[in-house]
């Protein structure tokens, strides 16, 4: 659905994008992860015309979005940070606005609005102009609206920035809807949870150059495993478990070590199984499996995470 | 559908979106007209005794000299209105989600345009039937109505383009808010509130030829009746090069953006 080979973009002296290749299987989501300012919106912007690449080849929908941009848009449906409402019109004027701009006909496109407005759990809100909706109630009319013209590709710039959980739990089920309905999500945020949730595969984007890509599982097994972190009472019960369990990395302080585990049952019971038999009484036990925070920061640190 | 359909019709909805607008914030109307009628009052039932006995009259003969001036003054307040919300719209960001749709891409403008012509149109309704109120009483025939309409029709289209234009190119909104205030003074240093044979030379000479001037007396011989002379063919002129100026101005910012 996308396909993208050394993408350049620079503001005068500032680049932004440095040569960025991005492959996009259709019905899949693909997520964009980086930190701010690493260019994931500027991505945007060039696959969805609004803005020109400096150079590479793109393909979106089969089309090149510099000679060909009215091909591109009407396949796609943009919505995030630079799309909105009009916060002046209500919500079911907003989608009969998009929908009479697709050219969908009277009737077609008011049923399409009622279908939106149902599915995003906006019924109740149509009739109220936008600019009294919460957060979470107009970053779902906004996405409706991307959506009005039946794209094949959506693009979602940080679909749930600045919402609360419950929102973002809401979008994520929408997402998934969407794919389930064939449509192929290419997905920009820097939270790692979303993208492990939500993603096939995953690119980082760090300082304008993709640093990894790949499946969530892939990026994971990038950086070292997981560890078990034990915490004692006292001196002595920290000696004795380190002694029993071989540790190496003892933080007295904190009453603390930390030995190298995935976390699984039997390695726990075999653990806890010889801290008894040393006498050592554990307060408590922490299980850190690596995480996609792990490969983000390994990837976007100069040094390793850990 | 072919090209031009589309940018119709793509029009036509955003002309929609802009009166929808419009509707939704009647106050804005009140607002732009509330300025020239307070001017008018001012001018007839302050300095209008004075005034009119400059030109061998009184308060009424000035009534009838200010108003062509009040008129364009009410163009030029509502050019402010016209710069404001298209320069509101360009940070909204609803601008941005319009160019990612294969839509007519002249469409978001010209839906601007019309509308602001129309709500200037409004606000001239409301400024004229004050000046009726409070005893104006012109003397056009039909033929010389439908002149007056053309004229105000023409001087509209050109300002809001030249309005649009402007409100592209600011960076905030309150920039967009103040720069065409500018055209609300114009009527002054021209024909508007006094003939410009009063004037001191260096100001006479640009009162004279710069672009209210001849609009002003196209509209002040059709109220009166009197034959418009030269005066209709530089106001076509200046309006026709106002708006082809706005326009072409607008669209490279537009599409710039």
């Amino acid at each position: 659905m996308i396909t993208a080979t050394g993408v350049r973009k620079a503001y005068g002296d500032l680049t932004v994008l440095d040569g960025i290749d991005l492959h996009v299987p259709a019905g899949s989501i693909f997520a964009l992860l980086g930190p701010n300012g690493a260019g994931k919106t500027t991505t945007v912007q060039i696959l969805s015309t609004l803005i020109g690449a400096d150079a590479g080849e793109i393909r979106v929908a089969g089309h090149d979005p510099a000679t060909e941009p009215d091909a591109v848009r009407a396949a796609i449906g943009v919505t995030g940070q630079f799309a909105a409402v009009d916060g002046l019109l209500t919500g079911r004027e907003n989608l009969v606005l998009m929908a009479d701009l697709h050219h969908l006909g009277r009737a077609r496109g008011r049923r399409r609005a009622d279908e939106l407005l149902e599915q995003f759990d906006l019924t109740e809100a149509a009739a109220k102009q936008a600019s009294t909706y919460s957060g979470g109630m107009r970053r779902r009319l906004d996405i409706a609206m991307g959506l009005v013209g039946t794209p094949r590709l959506v693009f979602l710039d940080e679909p749930t920035a600045g919402l609360d959980p419950r929102s973002r739990q809401m979008m994520w089920g929408t997402v998934r809807r969407l794919v389930a309905d064939g449509v192929t999500i290419f997905l920009t945020t820097q939270y790692l949870e979303e993208a492990d949730q939500l993603a096939d595969r995953v690119a980082v984007l760090h300082g304008g150059r993709l640093v990894a890509e790949g499946r969530p599982d892939e990026l994971k097994r990038l950086v070292p495993g997981g560890h078990v972190t034990l915490r004692f009472a006292d001196g002595p019960a920290l000696r004795a478990a380190a002694v029993a369990l071989g540790a190496t990395d003892v933080d007295s302080a904190q009453l603390s070590l930390q030995v190298p585990g995935d976390g699984s049952v039997r390695s726990l019971r075999a653990m806890l199984a010889a801290l008894d038999g040393a006498g050592a009484e554990v307060e408590t036990l922490t299980v850190h499996t690596p995480d996609l925070d792990d490969v983000f920061l390994a990837l976007t640190a100069k040094e390793p995470a850990r | 559908m072919s090209t031009l359909t589309l940018t119709v019709r793509d029009s036509g909805t955003m002309l929609r979106r802009n009166l929808r607008h419009l509707q939704r914030y009647p106050a804005m109307i009140f607002y732009l007209a509330g300025m020239p009628v307070i001017f008018l009052l001012l001018f007839v039932f302050v300095f209008g005794g004075t005034l009119g006995a400059g030109l061998g009259g009184g308060r009424a003969e000035y009534l009838a000299y200010v108003v062509p001036g009040i008129l364009l003054m009410t163009i030029g307040g509502a050019a402010a209105g016209t710069a404001v919300s298209v320069a509101t719209d360009m940070t909204e960001g609803i601008v941005a989600r319009f160019r990612t749709m294969a839509i007519a891409r002249a469409a978001v403008l010209t839906g601007h345009v019309l509308g602001s012509v129309i709500q200037t149109f409004v606000s001239l309704v409301i400024v004229l039937g004050v000046a009726l109120a409070v005893g104006y009483r012109p003397t056009p025939d039909p033929v010389a109505w439908l002149g007056i309409l053309a004229v105000l029709a023409m001087t509209s289209f050109a300002v809001t383009w030249l309005a649009t234009a402007l409100g592209l190119v600011a960076k905030t909104v309150e920039e967009a808010s103040n720069t065409p205030l500018l055209l609300t003074l114009l009527p002054f240093i021209g024909s508007g509130f006094v003939p410009t044979g009063s004037m001191p030379a260096g100001l006479r000479q640009f009162a004279e030829r710069q672009p209210f001037t001849p609009i002003m007396e196209t509209l002040r011989a059709l109220l009166t009746g009197a034959p418009v002379g030269h005066h209709i063919w530089w106001a076509t002129a200046w309006c026709a090069a106002i708006a082809l100026g706005g326009y072409l101005w607008a669209r490279r910012r537009y599409n710039a953006r």
